[in-house]
């Protein structure tokens, strides 16, 4: 009773779906790029991250390296606490790291970027990177100049 | 006046008869899916009508919305020197909204009115009663392996309606227009989410198939058996559905995307 | 004690009575037949028994057991044992022939498929269709779609069938085939029949008891010969089929000799 042409032509069609949902998955987002389970953990304490968010891109030299795994408050300092998950084959970072909050371009999101330090040792899970440069935050910097400005004209 | 109030109130209780009698029908429904994996080939049937008849609707609609979505996406991005995110424009339009809800209004009028006339009509010609005498229940043989179809179908057909969404899109982009094809890939790899953008619109889909496939059976199931009643039942699937997709496609949207 | 037990029933359609205080028995290896103007509810009744509509009031026992009281599975047990010959004959139209004569026992036996070929290929013959088998529900005519589900009512070899109008809209031959059939069957095979039909003559001849219903009540009982010699005139008149008399049969208005004449004047 059972039609072996309609059985095939379902099997194509679920395999067809199911294909487009990986190649969604692959192709077009960000899912290849999850290793994390591989990866390993290591805290920036920025003095403002701006528009920062969780899995926000961490690059160096342009090249993606990780991704932010989470923002918290520092309840001491009052700044803020950025875990990175730094990709597991990544693993010769030095230790001296310096990493600052950039913007992809004038309108783009925000993302850290890492500069190598010199030191031989490298970064390990629960490291801190000591290094860390504040986001950009435009109204501030509008307002530090006019500051400056004023100050000058003094 | 009264007689105003009194209608307002004979229509308000008809209102929740009918949501009521809906979700013990769903009950119903959902009761006779456990035992389709033993014999999964009454699913396979229906997941040929209800599916792989609606995969050329689905992947023709696709194609062209995405081509659109390249065409006036390139026009808006070129006035802020943006063509080069044109890519993640297509897809995260396609994956969160367009290809779910999009889609499932297609399901909606192409398998969803089908599935109501055809189960209306199997009730009007009183084979639904048949079954029941012959001791073959109605709800497991015949309406939990459409549901069953339906809920498999929908998910799939929008991942296919996306891919082919954003094809179109690199077509009309790259081909027509001259983006980079390089900035159109890896900006939209940069910016969609596996998570966030992807699976929630796989989620998306999976409801709206399974409201969409649940209001075309029980429409077709509580039709009156007359070949008026069942042209109506059908009118009213599309309808119904286009409320509820829409509808939910806001408060899911507002659940997944609303707090960042 | 008989095998159908039907007491006080009540059934309201909205607030029309369709029956009012019935009570009905159906005995073990008979031909019951049910009788009575169209719209008396004799469908309704059938359903009724085969649980597929409540009654308001009153019980309907089959085989011992309250058939509103079982279970969903004990329910659908109980009507693997019932056969129903519906008045449109309910054929699945997505299947052929062939299949919807097979449609019970793949649902419910384990058969091998070559068995299951030779059962519905003997059932098919037994109703004259056996070379119709691969024709779909709808390239056969009322009669013949008919015979087909007469076909399939018997494929599990229930203990009992109800028949609703099996013979209207069969020729005289298979009308004849039809009677001998279901009277053979009623006898080899030890079935319980109730018929529902119109045809006095035919039904007359087979069933061994008569109820005739009208207004929600049992009018009359009783077997062929007791009814044919019954004084009351509402009797005479049914079982002889005359145009007129103490209950009018057609609905109030023209007669039929003034509609169809009117209708050849002005065409
Ligand atoms: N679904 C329904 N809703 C409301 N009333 C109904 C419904 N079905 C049947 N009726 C009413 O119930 C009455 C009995 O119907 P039923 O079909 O049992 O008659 P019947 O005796 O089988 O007639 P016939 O000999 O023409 O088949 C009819 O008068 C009809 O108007
Ligand atoms: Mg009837």
């Amino acid at each position: 009773m059972q039609n072996k042409s309609t059985e095939i032509t379902v099997g194509m069609f679920v395999a067809a779906g199911i294909a487009a949902i990986f190649v969604l998955a692959l192709k077009v987002s960000n899912l290849a790029e999850f290793n994390d389970e591989v990866g390993y953990k290591v805290v920036a304490e920025f003095e403002n991250i701006g528009g920062l968010k969780v899995r926000s891109a961490v690059t160096m030299a342009g090249v993606r390296v990780g991704r932010v795994e989470s923002i918290i408050l520092n309840a001491e300092t009052y700044n803020a606490d950025v875990t990175i998950n730094l990709y597991g084959n990544y693993d010769m970072i030095p230790v001296d790291t310096a990493a600052s909050i950039y913007t992809a371009g004038l309108l783009g999101e925000q993302y850290i970027g890492l500069e190598a330090g010199a030191e031989d040792e490298f970064l390990q899970d629960g490291d801190v990177i000591d290094l860390t440069q504040p986001a950009l935050v435009l109204e501030q910097v509008i307002g530090k100049f006019l500051f400056s400005k004023a100050e000058g004209d003094d | 006046m009264i007689d105003a109030i009194r209608s307002l109130g004979r229509w308000g209780l008809s209102v929740f008869e009918r949501l009521g009698r809906g979700h013990l029908f769903l009950f119903d429904t959902l009761k006779g899916v456990p035992e389709l994996f033993l014999r999964f080939s009454l699913v396979t049937q229906q997941l040929f009508s209800v599916g792989v008849l609606s995969v050329f609707l689905i992947l023709i609609s696709g194609l062209f919305v995405g081509m659109v979505l390249g065409l006036q996406g390139y026009n808006t991005l070129v006035d802020f020197g943006a063509e080069e995110s044109l890519g993640v424009m297509v897809s995260l339009s396609l994956v969160r909204e367009l290809g779910p809800v999009v889609c499932a209004l297609l399901f909606a009028g192409r398998a969803g009115s089908a599935l109501t006339a055809e189960i209306g009509l199997m009730k009007s010609t009183e084979q639904l009663s048949g079954m029941e005498m012959m001791a073959v229940d109605p709800m497991r043989r015949v309406i939990a392996p459409r549901f069953l179809a339906g809920f498999i179908s929908m998910p799939l057909l929008a991942a296919l309606f996306s891919a082919v969404g954003i094809f179109g899109g690199f077509l009309v982009g790259h081909g027509l227009l001259g983006v980079d094809d390089g900035a159109f890939w890896s900006q939209m790899q940069v910016k969609t989410d596996w998570y966030d953008d992807v699976l929630n619109g796989v989620i998306k889909s999976i409801v709206f198939g399974f409201v969409v496939t649940w209001i075309a059976l029980f429409e077709g199931y509580d039709a009156t058996p007359t070949s008026e009643g069942v042209g109506r039942a059908t009118t009213r699937t599309v309808v119904h559905s286009a409320f509820a997709i829409l509808g939910l496609d806001f408060m899911l949207t507002a659940l997944m995307f609303g707090e960042e | 004690m008989p095998l159908i037990k039907i007491r006080d029933l009540h059934f309201y359609r909205g607030n029309r009575a369709i029956f009012e205080g019935v009570n009905i028995d159906i005995y073990q290896g008979k031909i019951t037949a049910i009788m009575g103007p169209s719209g008396t509810g004799k469908t309704t009744l059938l359903r009724l028994i085969g649980g597929q509509l409540r009654p308001d009031r009153g019980t309907i026992e089959v085989d011992g057991q309250n058939v509103h009281k079982l279970s969903h599975s004990d329910l659908y047990a109980l009507r693997k044992r019932m056969g129903m010959l519906f008045q449109s004959g309910a054929l699945l139209t997505d299947l052929t022939v062939f299949d919807n004569v097979a449609f019970p026992l793949r649902e419910h036996t384990k058969l091998p498929e070559s068995m299951i070929h030779d059962l519905v290929l003997m059932k098919l013959q037994s109703v004259g269709l056996r070379n119709a088998r691969d024709l779909m529900p709808s390239e056969l005519s009322g009669g013949m779609a008919r015979r087909v589900a007469l076909a399939r009512a018997v494929t599990l070899d229930p203990m009992m069938i109800m028949y609703d109008e099996p013979f209207t809209g069969q020729d005289p031959i298979s009308m004849g085939t039809l009677v001998n059939l279901i009277h053979r069957m009623n006898d080899a095979m030890d079935l319980t029949s109730v018929i529902v039909s119109h045809d006095v003559a035919e039904t007359a001849e087979i069933a061994d008891y008569i109820y005739l219903l009208s207004a929600g009540k049992v009018i009359e009982k009783g077997s062929p010969v007791q009814l044919k010699r019954s004084s009351s005139q509402w009797v005479q008149q049914f079982m002889q089929g005359l145009p007129d008399g103490p209950v009018p049969f057609h609905y109030p208005g023209d007669t039929l000799e003034d509609d169809l004449f009117s209708q050849k004047v002005s065409t």
